[in-house]
């Protein structure tokens, strides 16, 4: 007689401590592919699941192993159909299959497994290269709008708000329960009277029946005019409430200038600062729209792609880009409808005389359509200490220190490093009083 | 045709209960052992729910493993294919212990437990008991009290060294687990944990005090004749018993810079090591015996009325799912299915000893006709290995019917060759070419420690005898070398060496981190 042991109810997990032990051994390369990942996908589609292939460093266990691609080999294989001794046959380009067994979690499998990390993982591991504290509610109040919304019945009402079916429903319900005649009931009285009226000699009993058929008909007729077909009981209206709601759509404009002096690594901020403003903006909103205008001396909306990725290179006029941006705003996006926010990343490079020209810009025109404005000067490391809060910089700092002062709902700071940049954002977004726009 | 009478039937349904499964294990039982002869361990059968499996699996199969992240990284390998439905959980595991413990899944049906039970208690648990290699190599009364010690143990030094510490010597270990087999000599027997905590005491304590081995002091005040030197090395190279091809046992001996505990985990990673030895040998006849037994009492079963025909077909179904071999061009083709051509080998040895062709009185005078299978197949399952028993047994009738050929794959050529086919004169040169495959010492890199520079640098010396000009895969050499120099504590140095030639066909060594 065997032992039969019921082992289901042991702890489940036993090998979850190696698996703590395998990601946290995996884990700082699942961060540099998910940068990897930031830095090659869209922005739109940072936060989506990822499949992160298992990162080779780190872990992988080495052997020594025969290679594949050296020495005589001998394979056994079956199903010939049609080779006799002699023949040739072209190689397979992965290596024909051997009789030997392998160890289990070794092979070739491994190279096609993937880590599917969810959305939550991703953002964890996204924020956390840029040493974010903890995810704290960034608070920027946007106006909410009403709209009217059904929500149940009423008994009083304007008659333009009549619910047909449901006052229909109620009538139908009282006639029945108060026995209103129908028509048919009382039509088949009707047919029966006057086919006994066209009858030229009546017999006695016809006659008492024509009698009493007249009786029922006028008690018929007396009941169905007592008992409305539709009473103002019945009636119901269409009842609306207003209700808040987020808005329903916000576009946001990327304005970056690619002029030579923006190289890798100032693009790469660049698009992580936009991801991050991506981020937060899709939390509120069910639609957004991603512009991207780029600008040397002139400035041109651009898919992702170029922007980030092209090269171009030539003087640096910044007003092209908020005029490019002016005009798209009246061209698609009237700020009556959208919410407007824009992001300049720059480095604070531009033409002579042309910064005053891009405060004028901002403070009389932009402001007035945008929800909100930041720019951001991506500065060199070694300048981050030197210009940390002073106020003096570029030529392009200094003109928009004006406007950063007369709008609220502008905001500007620098940044030279990626974990510079979540608390760059925490500062542009969170102090941000509700602003009062005024259209 | 058997009458049947429907109250004979060990279950009915898919549904399975304690009841029914000891009632079916004893019907079995009696087939097994009374009708085949078959001699086993006693058997504990243990019931685990899915996760349990993937977690047995993830740890190589042992009821007790210690912790180690590579587990992890194979757990979340194993699920990840499970869930994506691209592979399926084995039905069945199995430990070759002293009582051997099977593993039933909860979700399987009530047939399927009972084909488990045929397949994993009575078909490994004969081969694990009986087989040569296993007797000789394994000491199925002792693991899983070692294991036991194993996992206090490592849990025990990380405590006291830091899981880093004792991760860092895993990864070297488990690097050279391949290479921490006794191949030809007789690992010693695995003892209860109090005499291993014995030994292990003494060791550290022989550790504390003296190694002649490695002194370095010149011996008198005065200088010594390099001769002298010289010939004091050689005998010291004596005693480390060079050449020698267990890394792991090598470098637990003498390794000068590890510390005692960290011996102890070399020695608990190479008996793991060894104790898995004999399975990588036997694929093919471990599961070709549990087929063929499975196969054997379903049928019984069947016939004595015991098992319903929906049962039956149910598992003929997995069965064939089981035996299945697509051939070199199809898609699912991913090498020789063991199970396919065990269960074929002995169902063909089975028919050779009861109805033999005049073919097989040719290739086999000493079986052919001899009108006991069963015991043929006993005798076979006990005193071969994959590649002894293909030489011995496979038949020009299998091979014709796998449709066997033989292909030689020179690297250097753009195409492959076919040598030889199922025909006449293609019989033995496939059979004995499938038996090579089957030899381990093709696809394990042959590696042996040849020399320690005493009088230098201390570098350990390697050899890789290359055989038929297969290197090993660089990057990986690399990786591994730097694994045993972290181990050995001074440089390493690995040779290519061609067999045939004896040309030295490479050098490499560790770099000096």
């Amino acid at each position: 007689m065997p032992n039969f042991i019921d082992r289901r109810l042991n702890p489940k997990d036993r090998s979850l401590g190696n698996r703590q032990r395998f990601l946290k051994r995996v884990h700082d390369e699942l961060k540099r592919s998910i940068r990897d990942q930031v830095r090659s996908d869209k922005i739109a589609d940072v936060d989506t699941a990822h499949g992160v292939p298992v990162p080779k460093r780190g872990a992988d266990e080495p052997s020594f192993r025969n290679a594949s691609n050296s020495g005589e080999r001998h394979h056994v294989l079956p199903g010939n159909e049609s080779f006799s001794a002699g023949d040739r046959i072209g190689k397979p380009d992965a290596g024909g299959g051997q009789g030997g067994g392998r160890g289990p979690g070794r092979g070739e499998g491994d190279d096609d497994f993937l880590f599917i990390l969810s959305r939550d993982e991703v953002l964890d591991l996204f924020f956390e290269d840029l040493e974010l504290p903890d995810m704290v509610k960034l608070n920027l109040k946007e106006t909410v709008t009403y709209k009217p919304r059904r929500v149940g019945f009423t008994t009083a009402g304007t008659p333009s708000n009549i619910n047909v079916g449901r006052t229909m429903r109620n009538s139908f319900g009282r006639r029945i329960a108060l026995h209103r005649p129908s028509t048919k009931e009382y039509q088949a009285v009707a047919d029966e009277i006057a086919a006994l009226e066209n009858e030229p000699t009546p017999s006695q009993p016809q006659r008492r029946r024509l009698t009493a058929l007249r009786e029922e008909l006028e008690a018929l007729e007396r009941r169905r005019k007592r008992i409305a077909y539709v009473d103002p009981v019945d009636v119901r209206f269409n009842r609306f409430e207003r209700q808040p709601l987020p808005n329903a759509c916000a576009v946001m404009f990327c304005l970056m200038d690619v002029s030579a002096s923006m190289g890798e690594r100032e693009k790469d901020l660049a698009k992580r600062f936009f991801v991050l403003l991506h981020l937060f903006l899709k939390r509120r909103y069910e639609r957004i729209d991603i512009v991207f205008i780029r600008h040397t001396d002139e400035a041109h909306e651009v898919d992702e792609e170029t922007f980030f990725f092209s090269k171009q290179s030539g003087g640096t006029v910044v007003s092209t880009a908020l005029e490019e941006m002016q005009r798209i705003i009246l061209d698609r996006y009237p700020s009556n409808v959208w919410n407007i926010y824009a992001a300049q990343a720059s480095d604070g490079d531009n033409a002579t005389g042309d910064s005053e020209r891009c405060a004028a810009l901002l403070r009389d025109d932009l402001m007035k359509l945008c929800q909100y404005y930041a720019y951001v000067e991506i500065i060199d490391e070694r300048e981050s200490e030197i210009f940390g809060a002073t106020d003096n910089g570029t030529s392009l700092w200094r003109a928009y220190r004006k406007v950063d002062g007369a709008v609220p709902n502008f905001q500007m700071t620098r940044i030279a490093r990626p974990a510079d940049i979540y608390p760059v954002f925490r500062k542009l977004f969170a102090r941000h009083k509700a602003v009062q726009l005024s259209w | 045709m058997a009458k049947r009478p429907p109250s004979s039937l060990l279950f009915s349904g898919s549904e399975w209960n304690f009841a029914t499964l000891s009632r079916a294990y004893e019907a079995i039982e009696e087939i097994a052992i009374g009708e085949m002869g078959l001699d086993v361990y006693p058997n504990q059968i243990e019931i685990i729910s899915s996760e349990q499996m993937l977690d047995a699996y993830s740890s190589i199969g042992m009821p007790l493993m210690y912790q180690h992240w590579s587990f992890g990284k194979r757990f979340v390998f194993e699920s990840h294919f499970y869930r994506k439905g691209r592979r399926g959980l084995a039905y069945e595991l199995v430990i070759n212990s002293n009582p051997c413990i099977t593993y039933l899944m909860e979700e399987n049906t009530m047939p399927m437990q009972a084909l488990v039970t045929a397949h994993a208690a009575f078909g490994h648990n004969h081969f694990f008991k009986n087989n040569y290699l296993f007797r000789q190599w394994t000491d199925a009364g002792a693991i899983l009290g070692y294991m036991d010690f194993a996992k206090k143990y490592i849990a025990r030094c990380e405590e006291r060294h830091g899981i880093a510490a004792v991760e860092e010597i895993l990864d070297s270990a488990h690097a050279l687990m391949d290479q921490g087999v006794f191949h030809y000599r007789r690992p010693p027997r695995l003892s209860p944990a109090k005499v291993t905590e014995r030994t292990r005491e003494r060791l550290e304590y022989e550790e504390q005090t003296y190694s002649d081995l490695w002194r370095t002091l010149p011996t008198t005040a005065g200088s010594v004749g390099i001769e002298e030197a010289e010939k004091e090395a050689q005998e010291r190279k004596k005693v480390l018993n060079l050449p020698e091809e267990n890394l792991l046992y090598f470098l637990e001996k003498h390794s000068l810079i590890l510390e005692p505990w960290q011996r102890e985990i070399l020695r608990i990673v190479r008996v793991i090591a060894q104790y898995f030895y004999p399975q990588g040998q036997t694929k093919v006849m471990n599961e070709g015996c549990a087929t063929f037994v499975h196969y054997t009492i379903i049928n019984r079963l069947f016939d004595q009325g015991r098992m319903s025909e929906g049962a039956m077909l149910e598992l003929l179904a997995s069965h064939a799912n089981v035996v299945f071999q697509p051939g070199f061009d199809d898609p699912r083709f991913s090498g020789i299915n063991p199970y396919a051509l065990g269960f074929a080998m002995m169902q063909d040895i089975e028919r050779i000893c009861m109805t033999p062709t005049a073919e097989d009185k040719d290739w086999f005078p000493d079986i052919a006709g001899n009108g006991d299978g069963m015991g043929t197949l006993i005798d076979a399952w006990e005193n071969h290995r994959d590649e002894s028993f293909v030489l011995q047994y496979l038949s020009p009738a299998l091979i014709r019917k796998f449709r066997l050929f033989h292909l030689s794959d020179l690297a250097t050529n753009r195409f492959c060759e076919v040598a030889s086919i199922h025909d006449e004169r293609g019989y033995s040169a496939v059979r004995a070419a499938l038996a090579r495959n089957y030899d381990p010492s093709t696809h394990r890199p042959d590696i042996q420690v040849v020399d320690v520079d005493l009088l230098g640098d201390r570098q350990l010396r390697l050899r890789h005898r290359i055989r038929n000009g297969v290197l090993l895969d660089e990057a990986e050499r690399d990786r591994t070398l730097a694994h045993i120099r972290r181990l050995w504590g001074y440089g390493v140095s690995l040779a290519g060496v061609d067999t045939a030639t004896d040309r030295v066909l490479y050098e490499c060594s560790s770099a000096q981190a």
